[in-house]
């Protein structure tokens, strides 16, 4: 019995032996992603060969990619399980949460020449003057025209849904859940999820119920939004428009219709423009934390960044010119490189993101849900969105 | 006296043969079990890694829990439709399938194939089928019928549900309950006929005493299957519309991995548990009452 007691204590010693040996030998790098696609992949293999050949020390570095629908609920249940990867990609939803959490490592030291990032577009992923996350992918809102179904270019939403009666506007990750891609729409009316501070409900404001109002008009009044549970592609040449971040373009490439990308339209309030934006951070508890935020510095160098602008919108001024983007995206025009890409980010509102966000999803998705048939009551359903809301805000 | 009596030996034998299965239900199911009950009396904040013992809080939450109650409303209408709708539909195919017919061999087949399917696959297709203008309607449609948007009325959105759940497990029931009227012996129903019962009477007299057992076999496990009942939520409704199919697992679901209060979804999953064993409890002491022979 001595002699069995004894082999399983050797056994595990050794295991945490192992274990723990770790971050002092060569090191093996995680990086949690949601893209499957091949060529953003094969980009993210060469970057992280590059830098593997200048440290020996890094042995692995290796992509892993959790489907988008749900990422974030993996990647908290990889942390608490125990299982947190070194490197992982944020949606910009889950921003306020990771940063003001301490989930993540402070990375300003290592990036290079972080004071050309755009200011406004690093402001999710800053606290306190330290940045926890590089906003990798910076993409504005815009409006995709079919133009063989629509002749006459939209410049304001009246226009649009106009042109697009019966011909399908969709917005293809909407579905009637994800409701945060209306504030594409719903910024033209000056209107916002909720104040500056994240205190105030902005849903029964009147901005909103007048955005409301004329999207719930386009929907069951205009048929220009495809009702709920309806899906209309875009991308394979059924809808007219398209209100879509801008690297969806690439799904453009073999299309067999005529298209064109324009800003998102005027409201009532004039020009605007919405981004959605994903960063990458350090997960504080890897054991590999230093060499992890070195390579996160080599991967959002200025080079770097030139190369992943392909796919992902940068953030630094010195590539955010016509010039530069034209090299990477060969689907897109000059001026519409400057009037979506380059003036979207650096005039462009982040959609909302707010700590405990998923709750705040469930609960606007849940409240919002009357509002989706024909003879709703936009006025109540909206005040009865900020009475479920009122007391997460006020828990931050 | 040597210590290896023979009984001695036996008994090691014995240990020795159950040590696998115990150790396993040890380390999977009541380990996992006790770890659920302790997180439920901890603050657990998962991306600050902190981990903080605050006792009975998350038990007054629940109480105070007006979601909760939706959940626990929606809980029991998911699962009294499942029940009632799945072992009478289960019982009638099981009763038609037993008569000495050509092609019931087929039919059996046919209705026990969905057991066979994986269950999101299943699902899948049957949101498909469910979209307004679906299969679901286009068939209601050649009858004239203008059916409405399943998945995003409250009371439809509950029904598809449900339907969906029945149409994919009823052939386990159905099955159960075929074997258990095939050990109905015949002379009874001769004996009956002679006595002049009508079939309706020979089927509430022979038929319903006899196979009770397997009724309240089915019933345990539809219950307690219609409480875990998870997949076929995700994928069809999410939970909406509003909080209409929000069941208590799916709630459980989103409290700890989706809002990641994993404290507080370890406490309603404390409560599933209570519910699950009272509900298994309630139905073994009522076996007494209606099941042959254990009187």
């Amino acid at each position: 019995m001595s002699r069995l007691l004894a082999l399983i204590c050797t056994a595990l010693l050794a295991l945490t032996a192992c274990s723990g040996s770790a971050a002092t030998g060569p090191k093996s790098l995680r990086m949690t992603v949601w893209t499957a696609n091949e060529a953003h992949l094969k980009l993210l293999n060469e970057i992280a060969a590059e830098y593997r050949a200048a440290h020996p020390d890094v042995t692995e570095i290796k992509f892993d990619t959790i489907p988008a629908d749900g990422y974030t609920t993996t990647l908290t249940t990889q942390i608490a399980g125990g299982n947190a990867p070194d490197l992982a990609w944020i949606l910009e939803e889950s921003a306020p949460d990771f940063v003001s959490s301490g989930a993540l490592a402070p990375i300003r030291a290592k990036v290079e020449k972080a004071d050309e990032l755009v200011p406004s577009a690093i402001k999710l992923w800053e606290k306190d003057g330290e940045l926890y996350a590089y906003p990798f992918s910076t993409s504005p809102f815009g409006l995709f025209v079919n133009t063989d179904l629509v002749k006459e270019l939209p410049k304001t939403w009246e226009q649009a849904v106009a042109a697009s009666a019966g011909k399908n506007l969709v917005l293809p990750d909407f579905k009637y859940q994800n409701w945060a891609v209306l504030s594409a729409i719903w910024r033209g009316w000056g209107a916002q999820a909720w104040s500056e501070d994240g205190r105030q409900c902005g849903f029964a404001s009147p901005e909103m119920k007048d955005a409301m109002t004329f999207v719930h008009k386009a929907i069951f009044t205009d048929k220009a939004i495809p009702g709920p549970g309806t899906t209309v592609d875009f991308f394979a040449g059924n809808a007219a428009m398209a209100v879509s971040q801008i690297s969806r373009a690439g799904a453009l490439k073999e299309a067999k219709f005529g298209w064109t990308l324009l800003p998102l339209p005027q409201g009532p309030k004039g020009d605007y423009a919405v981004i959605g934006q994903a960063g990458v951070g350090v997960l504080k508890r890897s054991k590999n934390a230093e060499a992890a935020a070195d390579f996160l510095g080599f991967f959002t160098n200025a080079a770097n960044s030139a190369k992943l602008a392909q796919f992902f919108p940068p953030v630094r001024q010195s590539l955010l010119n016509a010039g530069t983007l034209a090299k990477s995206n060969p689907l897109l025009k000059p001026e519409q490189l400057q009037s979506v890409v380059i003036d979207g980010i650096s005039k462009g509102v982040v959609k909302p993101s707010h700590q405990g966000q998923e709750e705040l999803n469930q609960t606007i998705r849940a409240a919002l849900d009357p509002l989706w048939k024909p003879d709703a009551d936009i006025g109540q359903v909206l005040d009865g969105v900020c009475t479920k809301i009122k007391p997460l805000l006020e828990r931050q | 006296m040597t210590f290896w009596t023979y009984r001695r030996r036996d008994n090691l034998v014995g240990y020795l043969f159950v040590a696998p299965a115990l150790l396993g239900s040890l380390a999977f199911v009541l380990f996992p079990l006790a770890m659920v009950a302790w997180y439920s009396l901890n603050e657990w904040n998962v991306l600050g890694g902190t981990f903080e013992f605050i006792g009975g809080e998350n038990y007054a939450r629940l109480l105070a829990d007006e979601k909760l109650r939706d959940s626990l409303v929606a809980t029991a209408w998911f699962a009294a439709g499942l029940v009632v709708l799945n072992l009478s539909l289960a019982l009638l195919l099981a009763v038609l399938l037993n008569q000495k017919l050509r092609g019931t061999t087929l039919f059996r087949t046919l209705f026990f194939s969905p057991v066979l399917v994986s269950l999101v696959a299943w699902t899948l297709v049957w949101q498909l089928m469910l979209q307004p203008e679906g299969s679901v309607n286009g068939l209601l449609g050649v009858f004239g019928i203008d059916g409405p948007n399943w998945l995003r009325g409250e009371t439809t959105a509950m029904v598809s549900v449900v339907v969906v759940q029945v149409i994919k497990n009823v052939g386990l029931n159905m099955v159960l309950f075929l074997a258990a009227l095939q050990g109905v012996p015949a002379p009874l129903y001769e004996a009956a006929k002679i006595d002049g019962a009508g079939p309706w009477t020979r089927f509430r007299r022979i038929t319903i005493p006899l196979i009770s057992p397997t009724i309240l076999l089915t019933s345990i496990i539809t219950i307690v299957g219609s409480l875990q009942v998870f997949a076929q939520i995700a994928v069809l409704t999410q939970g909406g519309p509003g909080t209409s199919t929000t069941v208590l697992i799916y709630y459980l679901y989103q409290q700890a991995f989706q809002f990641h209060h994993f404290g507080y979804g370890a406490t309603i999953s404390v409560l599933l548990f209570v519910i699950v064993a009272a509900l298994t409890l309630l139905q073994w002491r009522m076996r007494r009452k209606w099941v042959l022979h254990e009187s």
